[in-house]
Protein backbone atom coordinates (compact mmCIF):
# COMPACT_ATOMS: atom_id res chain seq x y z
CA UNK A 1 0.00 0.00 0.00
CA UNK A 2 2.50 2.15 0.71
CA UNK A 3 4.25 2.15 -2.49
CA UNK A 4 1.02 2.93 -4.65
CA UNK A 5 0.90 6.24 -1.85
CA UNK A 6 4.49 7.15 -3.08
CA UNK A 7 3.81 6.65 -6.78
CA UNK A 8 0.84 8.50 -6.89
CA UNK A 9 2.30 10.97 -4.88
CA UNK A 10 5.29 11.28 -7.33
CA UNK A 11 2.30 11.22 -10.17
CA UNK A 12 0.80 14.38 -8.43
CA UNK A 13 4.03 15.83 -8.14
CA UNK A 14 4.77 15.48 -12.04
CA UNK A 15 1.48 16.65 -13.36
CA UNK A 16 1.97 19.94 -11.20
CA UNK A 17 5.54 20.36 -12.80
CA UNK A 18 3.46 19.79 -16.27
CA UNK A 19 1.32 22.48 -15.59
CA UNK A 20 4.01 24.57 -14.39
CA UNK A 21 6.06 23.98 -17.39
CA UNK A 22 3.04 24.67 -19.80
CA UNK A 23 2.34 27.66 -18.24
CA UNK A 24 6.34 28.87 -18.13
CA UNK A 25 6.25 27.78 -22.02
CA UNK A 26 4.31 30.92 -22.73
CA UNK A 27 6.31 33.16 -21.71
CA UNK A 28 9.81 34.19 -23.51
CA UNK A 29 12.04 34.74 -20.26
CA UNK A 30 10.68 31.22 -19.03
CA UNK A 31 10.09 29.19 -21.56
CA UNK A 32 13.51 27.47 -22.00
CA UNK A 33 13.29 26.55 -18.34
CA UNK A 34 9.46 25.61 -18.29
CA UNK A 35 10.53 22.80 -20.95
CA UNK A 36 13.13 21.36 -18.36
CA UNK A 37 10.50 21.33 -15.39
CA UNK A 38 7.97 19.52 -17.37
CA UNK A 39 10.93 17.23 -18.72
CA UNK A 40 11.62 16.39 -14.71
CA UNK A 41 8.19 15.86 -14.57
CA UNK A 42 8.18 12.93 -17.14
CA UNK A 43 11.17 11.58 -15.18
CA UNK A 44 10.13 11.00 -11.82
CA UNK A 45 6.94 9.98 -13.62
CA UNK A 46 8.41 7.10 -15.50
CA UNK A 47 11.06 6.42 -12.63
CA UNK A 48 7.87 5.89 -10.25
CA UNK A 49 6.25 3.44 -12.91
CA UNK A 50 9.28 1.47 -12.78
CA UNK A 51 8.35 0.73 -9.23
CA UNK A 52 4.83 -0.41 -10.13
CA UNK A 53 4.01 -3.53 -8.48
CA UNK A 54 2.64 -4.67 -11.59
CA UNK A 55 6.01 -4.15 -13.22
CA UNK A 56 8.36 -7.57 -12.84
CA UNK A 57 10.28 -8.12 -15.88
CA UNK A 58 12.13 -4.93 -17.13
CA UNK A 59 14.45 -6.64 -19.68
CA UNK A 60 11.88 -5.30 -22.23
CA UNK A 61 11.56 -2.00 -20.83
CA UNK A 62 15.41 -0.85 -20.82
CA UNK A 63 15.33 -2.16 -24.53
CA UNK A 64 12.32 0.25 -25.35
CA UNK A 65 13.78 2.96 -23.16
CA UNK A 66 17.39 3.04 -24.67
CA UNK A 67 16.02 2.25 -28.34
CA UNK A 68 13.69 5.07 -27.76
CA UNK A 69 16.19 7.21 -26.15
CA UNK A 70 18.63 6.97 -28.71
CA UNK A 71 16.03 7.61 -31.96
CA UNK A 72 14.95 10.62 -30.02
CA UNK A 73 18.47 12.05 -29.37
CA UNK A 74 18.79 11.67 -32.86
CA UNK A 75 15.89 12.95 -34.24
CA UNK A 76 16.23 16.19 -32.16
CA UNK A 77 20.11 17.13 -33.09
CA UNK A 78 20.09 15.94 -36.48
CA UNK A 79 17.13 17.44 -37.82
CA UNK A 80 17.42 20.92 -39.92
CA UNK A 81 15.30 23.78 -38.45
CA UNK A 82 13.53 23.99 -42.28
CA UNK A 83 12.73 20.33 -41.49
CA UNK A 84 10.85 21.11 -38.29
CA UNK A 85 7.47 21.32 -39.24
CA UNK A 86 7.58 17.38 -40.39
CA UNK A 87 10.16 16.31 -37.31
CA UNK A 88 6.96 17.54 -34.90
CA UNK A 89 4.46 16.11 -37.34
CA UNK A 90 6.31 12.59 -36.87
CA UNK A 91 6.83 12.81 -32.91
CA UNK A 92 3.05 13.48 -32.77
CA UNK A 93 2.86 10.23 -34.69
CA UNK A 94 4.99 8.28 -32.75
CA UNK A 95 2.97 9.19 -29.12
CA UNK A 96 -0.57 8.92 -31.45
CA UNK A 97 1.04 5.14 -32.73
CA UNK A 98 2.19 4.77 -28.91
CA UNK A 99 -1.27 5.03 -27.14
CA UNK A 100 -2.90 3.16 -29.88
CA UNK A 101 -0.58 -0.06 -29.18
CA UNK A 102 -1.29 0.63 -25.09
CA UNK A 103 -4.54 0.26 -26.05
CA UNK A 104 -4.00 -2.80 -27.96
CA UNK A 105 -2.27 -4.09 -25.16
CA UNK A 106 -4.25 -3.81 -22.69
CA UNK A 107 -7.03 -5.49 -24.91
CA UNK A 108 -5.16 -8.60 -25.05
CA UNK A 109 -4.45 -8.65 -21.42
CA UNK A 110 -8.11 -8.41 -20.70
CA UNK A 111 -8.59 -10.98 -23.43
CA UNK A 112 -5.54 -13.31 -21.86
CA UNK A 113 -7.66 -13.01 -18.38
CA UNK A 114 -4.49 -11.57 -16.51
CA UNK A 115 -5.95 -8.82 -15.92
CA UNK A 116 -10.06 -8.25 -14.90
CA UNK A 117 -12.08 -4.63 -15.77
CA UNK A 118 -13.69 -3.28 -12.73
CA UNK A 119 -16.16 -1.88 -15.19
CA UNK A 120 -16.03 -4.05 -18.79
CA UNK A 121 -18.23 -1.89 -20.61
CA UNK A 122 -16.38 1.20 -19.61
CA UNK A 123 -13.39 -0.12 -20.23
CA UNK A 124 -14.03 -2.02 -23.85
CA UNK A 125 -15.56 1.81 -24.65
CA UNK A 126 -11.80 3.86 -23.94
CA UNK A 127 -10.10 1.50 -25.55
CA UNK A 128 -12.29 1.87 -28.39
CA UNK A 129 -11.66 5.52 -28.25
CA UNK A 130 -7.64 5.17 -27.38
CA UNK A 131 -7.40 3.08 -30.76
CA UNK A 132 -9.68 4.93 -33.01
CA UNK A 133 -7.97 8.40 -31.48
CA UNK A 134 -4.42 7.04 -31.24
CA UNK A 135 -4.73 5.86 -35.07
CA UNK A 136 -6.05 8.72 -36.55
CA UNK A 137 -3.21 11.16 -35.28
CA UNK A 138 -1.22 7.96 -36.71
CA UNK A 139 -1.70 7.62 -40.10
CA UNK A 140 -2.76 11.77 -40.10
CA UNK A 141 0.85 12.41 -39.02
CA UNK A 142 2.49 10.65 -41.31
CA UNK A 143 0.34 11.30 -44.30
CA UNK A 144 1.53 15.56 -42.93
CA UNK A 145 4.86 14.31 -42.31
CA UNK A 146 5.10 12.83 -46.14
CA UNK A 147 3.45 15.99 -47.22
CA UNK A 148 5.58 18.42 -45.23
CA UNK A 149 8.93 16.43 -46.27
CA UNK A 150 7.74 16.69 -50.04
CA UNK A 151 7.80 12.74 -50.13
CA UNK A 152 3.82 13.17 -51.35
CA UNK A 153 2.52 16.21 -53.46
CA UNK A 154 1.66 19.08 -50.76
CA UNK A 155 -1.50 20.02 -52.46
CA UNK A 156 -4.90 18.88 -51.14
CA UNK A 157 -6.14 15.67 -52.84
CA UNK A 158 -10.02 15.84 -53.81
CA UNK A 159 -12.59 13.18 -55.42
CA UNK A 160 -15.46 13.02 -56.27
CA UNK A 161 -17.42 11.42 -53.30
CA UNK A 162 -15.16 12.14 -50.80
CA UNK A 163 -16.82 13.23 -48.20
CA UNK A 164 -19.40 10.25 -48.58
CA UNK A 165 -16.15 7.58 -48.70
CA UNK A 166 -14.90 9.08 -44.99
CA UNK A 167 -18.62 9.29 -44.17
CA UNK A 168 -19.15 5.21 -44.66
CA UNK A 169 -15.85 4.64 -43.12
CA UNK A 170 -16.48 6.89 -40.01
CA UNK A 171 -19.96 5.52 -39.55
CA UNK A 172 -18.42 1.62 -39.83
CA UNK A 173 -16.08 2.50 -37.40
CA UNK A 174 -18.66 3.27 -35.02
CA UNK A 175 -20.79 0.29 -35.84
CA UNK A 176 -17.85 -1.86 -35.35
CA UNK A 177 -16.98 0.16 -31.89
CA UNK A 178 -20.59 -0.68 -30.34
CA UNK A 179 -20.57 -4.48 -31.60
CA UNK A 180 -17.32 -4.59 -29.95
CA UNK A 181 -18.18 -2.62 -26.71
CA UNK A 182 -22.10 -5.04 -26.92
CA UNK A 183 -21.20 -8.37 -27.78
CA UNK A 184 -20.32 -10.71 -25.45
CA UNK A 185 -18.62 -13.15 -28.00
CA UNK A 186 -14.96 -13.62 -28.14
CA UNK A 187 -14.70 -14.37 -31.84
CA UNK A 188 -16.58 -11.47 -32.23
CA UNK A 189 -14.39 -9.38 -30.59
CA UNK A 190 -11.88 -10.07 -31.92
CA UNK A 191 -13.29 -9.21 -35.36
CA UNK A 192 -14.39 -5.48 -34.15
CA UNK A 193 -11.41 -4.61 -32.67
CA UNK A 194 -9.81 -5.77 -35.46
CA UNK A 195 -12.12 -4.04 -38.39
CA UNK A 196 -12.22 -0.73 -36.46
CA UNK A 197 -8.28 -0.63 -35.87
CA UNK A 198 -7.74 -1.01 -39.31
CA UNK A 199 -10.53 1.41 -39.79
CA UNK A 200 -8.63 4.11 -37.71
CA UNK A 201 -5.79 3.63 -39.60
CA UNK A 202 -7.20 4.41 -42.83
CA UNK A 203 -9.07 7.31 -41.79
CA UNK A 204 -6.51 9.04 -40.61
CA UNK A 205 -4.70 8.83 -43.62
CA UNK A 206 -8.02 9.83 -45.52
CA UNK A 207 -8.81 12.61 -43.69
CA UNK A 208 -5.40 14.85 -44.08
CA UNK A 209 -6.06 13.57 -47.50
CA UNK A 210 -7.94 16.95 -48.90
CA UNK A 211 -5.98 19.33 -46.85
CA UNK A 212 -3.44 21.32 -48.46
CA UNK A 213 -0.10 22.66 -47.56
CA UNK A 214 -0.87 25.90 -46.93
CA UNK A 215 -3.38 24.48 -43.81
CA UNK A 216 -0.51 22.46 -42.47
CA UNK A 217 -0.83 24.54 -39.60
CA UNK A 218 -4.05 23.97 -38.54
CA UNK A 219 -3.53 19.90 -39.38
CA UNK A 220 -0.52 20.06 -37.00
CA UNK A 221 -1.59 21.38 -34.16
CA UNK A 222 -4.85 19.57 -34.35
CA UNK A 223 -2.78 16.59 -34.78
CA UNK A 224 -0.71 17.43 -31.30
CA UNK A 225 -3.87 18.22 -29.97
CA UNK A 226 -5.77 14.73 -30.28
CA UNK A 227 -1.98 13.01 -29.25
CA UNK A 228 -2.57 14.16 -26.18
CA UNK A 229 -6.54 12.89 -25.89
CA UNK A 230 -5.38 9.84 -27.00
CA UNK A 231 -2.87 9.58 -24.25
CA UNK A 232 -5.58 11.17 -21.63
CA UNK A 233 -8.01 7.81 -23.07
CA UNK A 234 -5.53 5.30 -22.52
CA UNK A 235 -5.08 6.78 -18.63
CA UNK A 236 -8.86 5.82 -18.42
CA UNK A 237 -7.96 2.26 -19.67
CA UNK A 238 -5.67 1.85 -16.85
CA UNK A 239 -7.25 4.28 -13.95
CA UNK A 240 -4.00 6.13 -14.17
CA UNK A 241 -4.46 9.89 -13.36
CA UNK A 242 -0.95 11.18 -14.60
CA UNK A 243 -2.32 10.23 -18.13
CA UNK A 244 -5.56 11.11 -17.58
CA UNK A 245 -4.73 15.00 -16.46
CA UNK A 246 -1.17 15.20 -18.72
CA UNK A 247 -3.13 13.77 -21.90
CA UNK A 248 -5.92 16.23 -20.97
CA UNK A 249 -3.69 19.49 -20.48
CA UNK A 250 -2.00 18.78 -24.37
CA UNK A 251 -5.64 18.14 -25.82
CA UNK A 252 -7.03 21.20 -24.68
CA UNK A 253 -3.55 23.65 -25.24
CA UNK A 254 -3.58 22.03 -28.55
CA UNK A 255 -7.08 22.95 -29.40
CA UNK A 256 -6.41 26.38 -28.38
CA UNK A 257 -3.17 26.89 -30.89
CA UNK A 258 -5.75 25.19 -33.66
CA UNK A 259 -8.16 27.78 -32.96
CA UNK A 260 -5.72 30.83 -32.91
CA UNK A 261 -4.49 29.11 -36.36
CA UNK A 262 -8.15 29.15 -37.69
CA UNK A 263 -8.85 32.73 -36.48
CA UNK A 264 -5.26 34.04 -38.41
CA UNK A 265 -7.14 32.58 -41.41
CA UNK A 266 -10.89 33.81 -40.98
CA UNK A 267 -11.51 30.10 -41.63
CA UNK A 268 -13.56 27.52 -38.99
CA UNK A 269 -12.10 24.19 -38.54
CA UNK A 270 -14.67 22.57 -40.39
CA UNK A 271 -13.72 24.68 -43.60
CA UNK A 272 -9.58 24.08 -42.98
CA UNK A 273 -10.39 20.19 -42.82
CA UNK A 274 -13.75 19.24 -45.08
CA UNK A 275 -13.18 22.42 -48.04
CA UNK A 276 -10.50 20.82 -50.04
CA UNK A 277 -8.73 24.19 -50.01
CA UNK A 278 -6.14 24.73 -52.28
CA UNK A 279 -6.88 21.09 -54.60
CA UNK A 280 -6.33 22.85 -58.12
CA UNK A 281 -5.08 25.95 -59.14
CA UNK A 282 -8.30 28.17 -59.13
CA UNK A 283 -9.44 30.53 -61.79
CA UNK A 284 -7.78 33.99 -61.34
CA UNK A 285 -10.07 36.56 -59.49
CA UNK A 286 -9.41 39.17 -61.79
CA UNK A 287 -12.53 39.65 -63.26
CA UNK A 288 -14.07 40.33 -59.15
CA UNK A 289 -15.16 43.24 -57.26
CA UNK A 290 -12.36 45.48 -56.27
CA UNK A 291 -9.55 43.24 -58.28
CA UNK A 292 -6.41 45.04 -59.07
CA UNK A 293 -5.79 45.18 -62.74
CA UNK A 294 -1.94 45.50 -63.79
CA UNK A 295 1.17 43.65 -64.68
CA UNK A 296 4.11 42.00 -63.20
CA UNK A 297 6.93 44.37 -63.13
CA UNK A 298 10.17 42.78 -62.97
CA UNK A 299 13.40 44.35 -60.99
CA UNK A 300 16.76 43.25 -61.13
CA UNK A 301 19.19 42.59 -57.97
CA UNK A 302 21.03 45.87 -59.05
CA UNK A 303 17.72 48.19 -58.84
CA UNK A 304 16.85 46.28 -55.16
CA UNK A 305 19.77 47.74 -54.07
CA UNK A 306 19.28 51.14 -55.20
CA UNK A 307 15.92 50.84 -53.67
CA UNK A 308 17.18 49.59 -50.41
CA UNK A 309 20.02 52.11 -49.95
CA UNK A 310 17.55 54.94 -49.71
CA UNK A 311 15.21 53.17 -47.74
CA UNK A 312 15.27 54.42 -43.77
CA UNK A 313 11.80 52.14 -42.86
CA UNK A 314 12.04 48.36 -44.07
CA UNK A 315 9.85 45.56 -43.43
CA UNK A 316 10.33 42.11 -44.33
CA UNK A 317 7.53 40.02 -44.57
CA UNK A 318 8.83 36.21 -44.75
CA UNK A 319 7.13 33.22 -46.07
CA UNK A 320 7.04 29.54 -46.74
CA UNK A 321 9.44 30.22 -49.51
CA UNK A 322 12.08 31.18 -47.23
CA UNK A 323 11.68 28.30 -45.57
CA UNK A 324 12.26 26.33 -49.26
CA UNK A 325 15.37 28.09 -50.52
CA UNK A 326 16.90 28.04 -46.81
CA UNK A 327 17.30 32.18 -47.44
CA UNK A 328 17.24 32.61 -43.68
CA UNK A 329 20.79 33.74 -43.39
CA UNK A 330 21.08 35.93 -45.94
CA UNK A 331 17.83 37.15 -44.94
CA UNK A 332 19.62 38.44 -41.42
CA UNK A 333 22.84 39.43 -43.39
CA UNK A 334 20.64 41.60 -45.38
CA UNK A 335 18.89 42.64 -42.34
CA UNK A 336 22.20 43.51 -40.85
CA UNK A 337 23.28 45.14 -43.82
CA UNK A 338 20.46 47.73 -44.04
CA UNK A 339 20.82 48.52 -40.42
CA UNK A 340 24.74 49.71 -40.56
CA UNK A 341 23.20 51.53 -43.77
CA UNK A 342 20.77 53.59 -41.05
CA UNK A 343 17.53 51.64 -41.88
CA UNK A 344 15.30 50.13 -39.45
CA UNK A 345 14.53 47.31 -40.19
CA UNK A 346 11.46 44.95 -39.32
CA UNK A 347 10.24 41.09 -39.33
CA UNK A 348 6.41 40.88 -40.25
CA UNK A 349 5.37 38.00 -39.42
CA UNK A 350 2.06 36.14 -40.49
CA UNK A 351 0.58 34.34 -37.81
CA UNK A 352 0.13 30.86 -40.31
CA UNK A 353 3.61 31.89 -42.58
CA UNK A 354 4.98 28.44 -43.07
CA UNK A 355 3.74 24.90 -42.53
CA UNK A 356 3.48 25.28 -38.79
CA UNK A 357 2.39 27.53 -36.16
CA UNK A 358 5.54 29.76 -35.48
CA UNK A 359 7.22 28.57 -38.53
CA UNK A 360 9.40 31.76 -39.60
CA UNK A 361 9.89 32.81 -35.72
CA UNK A 362 12.09 29.25 -35.63
CA UNK A 363 13.77 29.88 -38.83
CA UNK A 364 15.09 33.21 -38.16
CA UNK A 365 16.34 32.26 -34.56
CA UNK A 366 18.01 29.82 -36.11
CA UNK A 367 19.87 32.64 -38.31
CA UNK A 368 20.52 34.81 -35.10
CA UNK A 369 17.99 37.67 -35.60
CA UNK A 370 16.62 38.55 -32.21
CA UNK A 371 13.41 38.49 -31.54
CA UNK A 372 12.57 41.60 -30.20
CA UNK A 373 12.78 42.63 -33.61
CA UNK A 374 10.17 40.09 -35.02
CA UNK A 375 6.53 41.75 -34.63
CA UNK A 376 3.34 40.41 -35.01
CA UNK A 377 0.81 41.11 -37.69
CA UNK A 378 -1.28 43.48 -35.40
CA UNK A 379 1.35 45.63 -34.49
CA UNK A 380 2.80 46.34 -37.94
CA UNK A 381 0.10 46.88 -39.88
CA UNK A 382 -0.89 49.98 -38.28
CA UNK A 383 2.66 51.51 -38.92
CA UNK A 384 2.55 49.57 -42.66
CA UNK A 385 2.13 53.44 -44.36
CA UNK A 386 5.31 54.96 -42.98
CA UNK A 387 7.60 51.83 -44.11
CA UNK A 388 9.50 52.90 -47.55
CA UNK A 389 10.05 49.10 -48.26
CA UNK A 390 8.44 45.98 -47.87
CA UNK A 391 10.40 42.75 -48.55
CA UNK A 392 8.29 39.66 -49.29
CA UNK A 393 10.25 36.97 -49.59
CA UNK A 394 8.41 33.75 -50.65
CA UNK A 395 5.15 34.62 -48.97
CA UNK A 396 1.78 34.88 -51.30
CA UNK A 397 -1.72 34.82 -49.19
CA UNK A 398 -0.34 36.42 -46.23
CA UNK A 399 -0.09 39.47 -48.12
CA UNK A 400 -2.52 39.33 -50.86
CA UNK A 401 -4.86 42.76 -50.76
CA UNK A 402 -7.51 40.86 -52.51
CA UNK A 403 -8.23 39.18 -48.47
CA UNK A 404 -9.35 42.59 -47.69
CA UNK A 405 -11.10 43.94 -50.86
CA UNK A 406 -12.22 41.51 -53.09
CA UNK A 407 -15.40 39.74 -52.20
CA UNK A 408 -15.26 37.08 -54.57
CA UNK A 409 -11.66 35.78 -53.00
CA UNK A 410 -11.72 32.89 -51.73
CA UNK A 411 -9.63 34.18 -49.11
CA UNK A 412 -11.57 37.30 -48.54
CA UNK A 413 -11.59 37.38 -44.72
CA UNK A 414 -8.39 36.38 -44.33
CA UNK A 415 -6.19 38.86 -42.14
CA UNK A 416 -3.34 39.30 -44.06
CA UNK A 417 -0.31 42.02 -43.31
CA UNK A 418 -0.49 44.83 -45.47
CA UNK A 419 2.75 44.59 -47.46
CA UNK A 420 0.49 46.51 -50.26
CA UNK A 421 0.44 50.09 -47.89
CA UNK A 422 4.19 50.34 -47.76
CA UNK A 423 5.75 52.83 -50.75
CA UNK A 424 7.50 50.49 -52.08
CA UNK A 425 7.01 46.75 -52.46
CA UNK A 426 9.69 43.92 -53.22
CA UNK A 427 8.20 40.55 -53.92
CA UNK A 428 11.14 38.09 -54.02
CA UNK A 429 9.53 34.45 -56.06
CA UNK A 430 10.80 31.42 -57.51
CA UNK A 431 8.55 31.93 -60.75
CA UNK A 432 5.59 33.46 -62.32
CA UNK A 433 3.12 30.73 -60.42
CA UNK A 434 0.39 31.17 -58.06
CA UNK A 435 0.22 30.45 -54.17
CA UNK A 436 -1.03 27.80 -52.38
CA UNK A 437 -4.51 28.85 -52.79
CA UNK A 438 -3.86 28.91 -56.53
CA UNK A 439 -4.56 32.43 -56.71
CA UNK A 440 -2.91 35.15 -58.81
CA UNK A 441 -1.34 37.40 -55.74
CA UNK A 442 -3.02 40.91 -56.73
CA UNK A 443 0.11 42.55 -54.57
CA UNK A 444 2.09 41.71 -57.27
CA UNK A 445 0.05 43.70 -60.10
CA UNK A 446 0.17 47.17 -57.96
CA UNK A 447 2.14 49.80 -59.29
CA UNK A 448 4.70 50.08 -56.45
CA UNK A 449 5.33 46.32 -56.37
CA UNK A 450 8.60 44.80 -58.37
CA UNK A 451 9.18 41.66 -58.80
CA UNK A 452 12.52 39.87 -58.12
CA UNK A 453 12.00 36.32 -59.79
CA UNK A 454 14.46 33.66 -59.05
CA UNK A 455 15.57 31.57 -55.79
CA UNK A 456 15.23 33.89 -52.87
CA UNK A 457 18.80 33.29 -51.59
CA UNK A 458 19.83 33.35 -54.75
CA UNK A 459 18.64 36.56 -55.37
CA UNK A 460 19.52 38.27 -51.93
CA UNK A 461 22.89 37.27 -52.24
CA UNK A 462 22.88 39.30 -55.41
CA UNK A 463 21.44 42.34 -53.32
CA UNK A 464 23.83 41.71 -50.29
CA UNK A 465 26.79 41.39 -52.55
CA UNK A 466 25.77 44.81 -53.51
CA UNK A 467 26.15 46.33 -50.37
CA UNK A 468 29.12 44.55 -49.59
CA UNK A 469 30.90 46.57 -53.00
CA UNK A 470 29.41 49.84 -51.93
CA UNK A 471 31.19 48.96 -48.48
CA UNK A 472 34.74 48.23 -49.60
CA UNK B 1 -15.79 5.54 -7.08
CA UNK B 2 -12.45 5.29 -8.91
CA UNK B 3 -14.27 6.36 -12.47
CA UNK B 4 -15.94 8.94 -11.37
CA UNK B 5 -12.67 10.67 -9.56
CA UNK B 6 -11.05 10.36 -13.03
CA UNK B 7 -13.53 12.19 -14.65
CA UNK B 8 -13.78 15.13 -12.03
CA UNK B 9 -9.91 15.04 -12.74
CA UNK B 10 -10.79 15.08 -16.25
CA UNK B 11 -12.79 18.08 -16.15
CA UNK B 12 -10.88 20.01 -14.24
CA UNK B 13 -7.38 19.56 -16.37
CA UNK B 14 -9.65 20.13 -19.19
CA UNK B 15 -10.54 23.88 -17.82
CA UNK B 16 -6.97 24.17 -16.78
CA UNK B 17 -5.66 23.61 -20.00
CA UNK B 18 -7.52 26.10 -21.85
CA UNK B 19 -6.61 28.76 -19.00
CA UNK B 20 -2.78 28.14 -19.31
CA UNK B 21 -1.95 29.03 -22.58
CA UNK B 22 -5.09 31.31 -23.65
CA UNK B 23 -2.52 33.85 -24.31
CA UNK B 24 1.06 32.94 -26.20
CA UNK B 25 3.01 34.94 -28.16
CA UNK B 26 3.30 33.66 -31.79
CA UNK B 27 7.28 33.25 -31.22
CA UNK B 28 6.36 30.55 -29.01
CA UNK B 29 3.82 28.66 -30.80
CA UNK B 30 6.55 26.16 -32.11
CA UNK B 31 8.03 25.46 -29.18
CA UNK B 32 4.88 25.19 -27.35
CA UNK B 33 3.41 22.82 -29.39
CA UNK B 34 6.78 20.57 -29.35
CA UNK B 35 6.66 20.84 -25.72
CA UNK B 36 3.05 19.94 -25.26
CA UNK B 37 3.78 17.18 -27.82
CA UNK B 38 6.67 15.75 -26.08
CA UNK B 39 4.30 16.00 -22.18
CA UNK B 40 1.47 13.44 -24.77
CA UNK B 41 4.47 10.96 -24.83
CA UNK B 42 3.08 10.28 -20.76
CA UNK B 43 1.57 7.32 -22.85
CA UNK B 44 4.66 5.60 -21.75
CA UNK B 45 3.42 5.19 -18.69
CA UNK B 46 1.08 2.73 -19.72
CA UNK B 47 3.20 0.84 -22.38
CA UNK B 48 5.94 0.69 -19.51
CA UNK B 49 3.31 -1.55 -17.18
CA UNK B 50 2.36 -3.81 -20.37
CA UNK B 51 5.95 -4.16 -21.39
CA UNK B 52 7.03 -5.29 -17.77
CA UNK B 53 3.80 -7.17 -16.92
CA UNK B 54 4.62 -10.97 -17.10
CA UNK B 55 1.23 -12.03 -18.28
CA UNK B 56 3.29 -15.39 -19.70
CA UNK B 57 2.01 -13.59 -23.41
CA UNK B 58 4.11 -12.87 -25.30
CA UNK B 59 1.60 -10.37 -27.48
CA UNK B 60 1.66 -8.26 -24.36
CA UNK B 61 5.51 -8.16 -24.18
CA UNK B 62 6.39 -7.32 -28.14
CA UNK B 63 3.48 -4.61 -27.86
CA UNK B 64 4.32 -3.04 -25.00
CA UNK B 65 8.26 -2.80 -26.33
CA UNK B 66 6.92 -1.51 -29.22
CA UNK B 67 4.96 0.72 -27.38
CA UNK B 68 7.36 2.15 -24.67
CA UNK B 69 10.42 2.86 -27.74
CA UNK B 70 7.50 4.87 -29.81
CA UNK B 71 6.64 6.95 -26.49
CA UNK B 72 10.22 7.40 -25.49
CA UNK B 73 11.02 8.39 -28.85
CA UNK B 74 8.35 11.27 -28.39
CA UNK B 75 9.36 11.97 -24.79
CA UNK B 76 13.51 12.22 -25.53
CA UNK B 77 12.75 14.17 -29.09
CA UNK B 78 10.12 16.39 -27.98
CA UNK B 79 12.25 18.02 -24.91
CA UNK B 80 15.54 17.85 -26.54
CA UNK B 81 14.19 19.64 -29.74
CA UNK B 82 12.10 22.07 -27.46
CA UNK B 83 15.49 23.04 -25.97
CA UNK B 84 17.50 23.09 -29.20
CA UNK B 85 14.93 25.92 -30.23
CA UNK B 86 14.29 27.87 -27.64
CA UNK B 87 18.27 27.57 -27.05
CA UNK B 88 18.32 29.81 -30.66
CA UNK B 89 15.85 32.63 -29.55
CA UNK B 90 18.21 35.31 -28.20
CA UNK B 91 17.92 38.97 -27.64
CA UNK B 92 20.16 41.56 -29.11
CA UNK B 93 23.38 40.83 -27.73
CA UNK B 94 24.93 44.76 -27.95
CA UNK B 95 22.18 46.71 -26.37
CA UNK B 96 20.58 48.50 -30.00
CA UNK B 97 22.07 51.37 -31.43
CA UNK B 98 18.82 53.04 -33.10
CA UNK B 99 16.92 52.14 -29.63
CA UNK B 100 14.05 55.06 -29.54
CA UNK B 101 14.49 56.12 -33.28
CA UNK B 102 10.68 54.54 -33.42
Amino acid sequence: MSREILINSAYILASILFVLGLKMLGRQATARRGNLISGIGMLIAIVVTLLDHHVVNYTWILVGLGAGTVIGLACAYLVKMTAMPEMVALLNGFGGLASLIVGAAEFFRIRGGTVVPENPTFTATVTYLTILIGGITFTGSVYAFCKLAEWLSGRAITFGGQHIVNGLMLVATLVAGVVYVVSGDPQTVLLAFAVYTLLALVLGWTLVMPIGGGDMPVVISMLNSLSGVAACAAGFIISNNVLVVAGCLVGTSGVILTAIMCKAMNRSLANVLFSGFGSAPAKAAAGGEGAIQGELKPISAEDTFAVLEAARQVVIIPGYGMAVSQAQHVVRELAEMLEKNGAEVRFAIHPVAGRMPGHMNVLLAEANVPYEQLVEMDAVNPVMPTMDVAIVIGANDVVNPAAARDKSSPIYGMPIINAHEARTVICLKRGKGTGFSGLENQLFLLPNTRMLYGDAKASLQGVVSEFKSLAA
Amino acid sequence: MELILLFFIFTLAGFLGFELIAKVPSQLHTPLMSGSNAISGITIVGAIIAAGADDGSWITTVLGTAAVTLAMINVIGGYFVTDRMLGMFKKKDAPAKKEGSS
